[in-house]
């Protein structure tokens, strides 16, 4: 099981480097997909060993849904609103990658203090704060709504990770309410992309915020 | 019976979707509200009892945020009824002259009966993770009720509205894990539980957990400086949507700080939770008191003045004491006070179709009664007697006074300014100037009568407290306070 998890670990850190570095929003999608899978392959493995089938099944559909259904939905809105890549996003992909490094850094400090100890977990940690990190970076620094709602995305996968190293045994209802939660938003995240390419031909969301500056139609 | 109280309005919302007539619908969206009400009062006075370690029961905190939710909503609802009837199909945008269409009407209903359901939700649950997929809920039914106004100002609004909460909502469920992880890797978030073994859990987790958990449903309940999105949501959508997302949605992220809070309590910990509790208070209020001086349009003044009293709220609970009581009870009259001035906000907004506050002058002689309420509305949120939130800001003041004589200046100061900011710009719009010759316009009674009633139970609420009122906040400031 381990060797088989630590890879899959290893790609998850891959994958975060690749988001960062990317601009091109398919294989982004892609990644942030991967990513989840890998992870809810991990949780499987763990829990089917320590938790019970129930869990382990419960982590088949997360795979299913953060692997095809939620990257279907961005991808569907990547389609109508026929965009290929990120546009000078406000920190450049170089100062992201670096700060991938750091973030990386940083979470092998923080899983060192609260999860010490050999294996698995302390590894799973801190990849998790690393996804965190990557994630909430892509919505901080992103103009384009969809990179932004990939960014939420990644964020889940690394508060995933998180919760399956600290607390990996809470109620199946809990769960799927989480997962259902986190289903809906990224629904109405891409009806709101759509709308926004529809009515203004962008999906900048940074370019909304200038209404003053563009010329009034009078009555159009 | 409690989980009637969430399934009543989820089924009526999803009803609403499939009904075409509008009588019908309106019938719907009026009926659920007022059996909603009378439910809640029932439950509220008989306090059905619950088996320990239930996911959904009432607290005396629960009660009281529940209370002000329904009440609420169905003042909110009869507006929302006369509201819609005379919302053209289509119209032209009044600050840039674009024309825009609505959402459907059946969408806007069954968002608005899910938005209840999911605050609801919040107020009952007795389990941190069942809290947390409650109050995420209610972001993703009230989006669409912000992006009511198909235009791209209230689109951005509502994007900046899903993604900033979401991701604080976010971080607060990696609180909760850690929370949860304090008890070890089989640790669970029910909260009768948590509470009972809360001084065997490992401090250094639960005070991590905390602090995410205040971060992170702190930016949903409009703390500074993680308020971003509130002023634009509140200031975007139709005021109706507003008075719902300040008088009641606002409370619902507080009652998940606090119940993390109750939790740092019965762990003896409480005076950690104090510290960040009295520092984000104070900076919200000093923020938005700052912010609010410069503030050119009605509906972001209201909202920034929103910020402004979640402060007041985060710096009552953090004090403690004399002072959580004051904050309970401001929690209900703010929300009164608040729903009632965004209502009548958008009776201004009606007349004169501009949010500019030096273009709306002279209302008392276009729309005397939304005027009259719009004075003595803006009295009461600036804390002038007899009106409730007078009373329970001088509650807060004295405890803080009590206590620590720095914090309580500071708070009285930017009090004052907020004071001076709000009556200063807010009231000339009824009072001063002519009218530019606006002929006096009809007001129906849908749109006057539910923010008079809310500010005049603010009113009376300040002027006397009915003793089982009182024991009710007496007790939700025993859970919250920390003391």
């Amino acid at each position: 099981m381990s060797a088989l998890a630590l890879l899959a670990l290893t790609v998850v850190v891959l994958v975060n480097f690749r988001l960062l570095g990317g601009s091109r929003m398919v294989p982004i999608i892609r990644g942030g997909a991967l990513q989840g899978v890998l992870l809810a392959g991990v949780a499987f493995a763990l829990r089917f060993e320590h938790v019970g089938a129930e869990s382990a099944a419960l982590a088949i559909l997360t795979a299913a849904i953060k692997g095809f259904l939620l990257p279907g939905l961005l991808l569907r809105a990547l389609r109508q609103v026929e965009i290929r890549r990120e546009v000078e996003p406000f920190v450049g992909y170089n100062l992201s990658l670096l700060f991938g490094a750091l973030a990386l850094g940083a979470g092998v400090l923080v899983s060192q203090r609260f999860a010490p100890g050999e294996g698995v977990q302390p590894l799973l940690a801190s990849v998790g704060v690393f996804t965190l990190l990557t994630g909430l970076f892509l919505v901080v620094t992103r103009r384009k709504a969809i990179t932004q709602a990939l960014g939420y995305l990644v964020f889940e996968n690394g508060i995933y990770a998180i919760g399956l190293c600290v607390a990996p045994e809470q109620p199946l209802l809990v769960e799927l309410g989480i997962l259902l939660d986190v289903l809906v938003a990224v629904f109405v995240m891409g009806i709101i992309i759509f709308h926004i390419q529809r009515d203004f031909s962008h999906i900048d969301v940074d370019a909304l915020e200038t209404p003053s500056e563009r010329p009034r139609e009078a009555g159009a | 019976m409690m989980l009637g109280l969430v399934l009543l309005p989820l089924l009526a919302g999803l009803a609403a979707l499939a009904i075409r007539a509008r009588r019908l619908r309106e019938l719907l969206l009026l009926g659920t509200a007022l059996l909603h009400v009378a439910l809640v009062a029932a439950a509220a006075l008989t306090r059905p009892a619950a088996a320990e370690g239930a996911w959904l029961a009432l607290d005396d905190l629960g009660v009281l945020f529940l209370l002000v939710t329904s009440v609420l909503f169905l003042a909110v609802s009869f507006y929302a009824v006369g509201y819609l009837r005379r919302e053209p199909e289509q119209q032209t945008d009044p600050e840039e002259g674009f024309l825009f269409s609505n959402e459907p009407e059946p969408t806007f209903v069954a968002c608005l009966l899910l938005f209840l359901a999911s605050m609801t939700l919040v107020t009952l649950s007795r389990h941190l993770g069942l809290l947390w997929v409650g109050i995420e809920a209610t972001t993703l039914a009230s989006a669409p009720l912000v992006y009511f106004h198909r235009q791209h100002r209230s689109l951005e609004a509502t994007w900046r509205y899903l993604i900033v909460c979401s991701v604080g909502i976010a971080l607060a469920l990696l609180g909760n894990l850690l929370i949860a992880g304090a008890a070890g890797p089989a640790g669970s978030l029910g909260l009768d539980d948590l509470l009972a073994r809360a001084p065997g859990l490992r401090r250094e987790w639960l005070e991590a957990g905390f602090l995410l958990v205040l971060v992170g449903y702190g930016t949903k309940m409009g703390l500074a400086p993680m308020h971003g999105w509130l002023p634009d949501a509140h200031g975007e959508s139709p005021s109706l949507v507003s008075a719902l997302l300040s008088g009641a949605l606002l409370n619902c992220a507080f009652l998940g700080i606090l119940r993390v809070r109750q939790v740092l309590t019965a762990a003896g910990d409480s005076e950690f939770a104090a510290g960040p509790l009295v520092a984000f208070g104070l900076l919200s209020m000093g923020l938005a008191a700052l912010l609010i001086l410069r503030q050119p349009d009605y509906k972001r003044l209201l909202a920034y003045s929103s910020v402004e009293h979640m402060g007041v709220l985060s710096f009552g609970v953090g004090v403690g004491g004399v002072a959580a009581f004051g904050a309970m009870l401001h929690a209900v009259v703010h929300s009164l006070t608040k729903a009632a001035l965004f209502l009548v906000a958008g009776n201004l907004l009606g007349a004169y179709a501009t949010k500019r506050m030096a273009a709306v002058r002279g209302a008392r002689a276009v729309v005397p009664a939304s005027a009259a309420l719009w004075v003595a509305g803006i009295l009461a949120l600036s804390g002038v007697p007899p009106f409730g939130i007078f009373l329970s800001e001088l509650t807060i003041l004295r405890g803080a006074a009590a206590h620590d004589l720095v914090p309580a200046a500071l708070f009285l100061l930017f009090l004052g300014i907020a004071f001076a900011g709000v009556s200063a710009q807010a009231l000339p719009m009824a009072l001063g100037g002519d009218a530019g010759g606006r002929p006096r316009m009809r007001e129906p009674v849908t749109r006057i009568l539910p923010p008079l009633l809310l500010l005049a139970f603010a009113l009376l609420l300040g002027a006397w407290l009915p003793a089982p009122l009182v024991r009710l906040v007496e007790g939700a400031a025993r859970l919250a306070g920390g003391g």
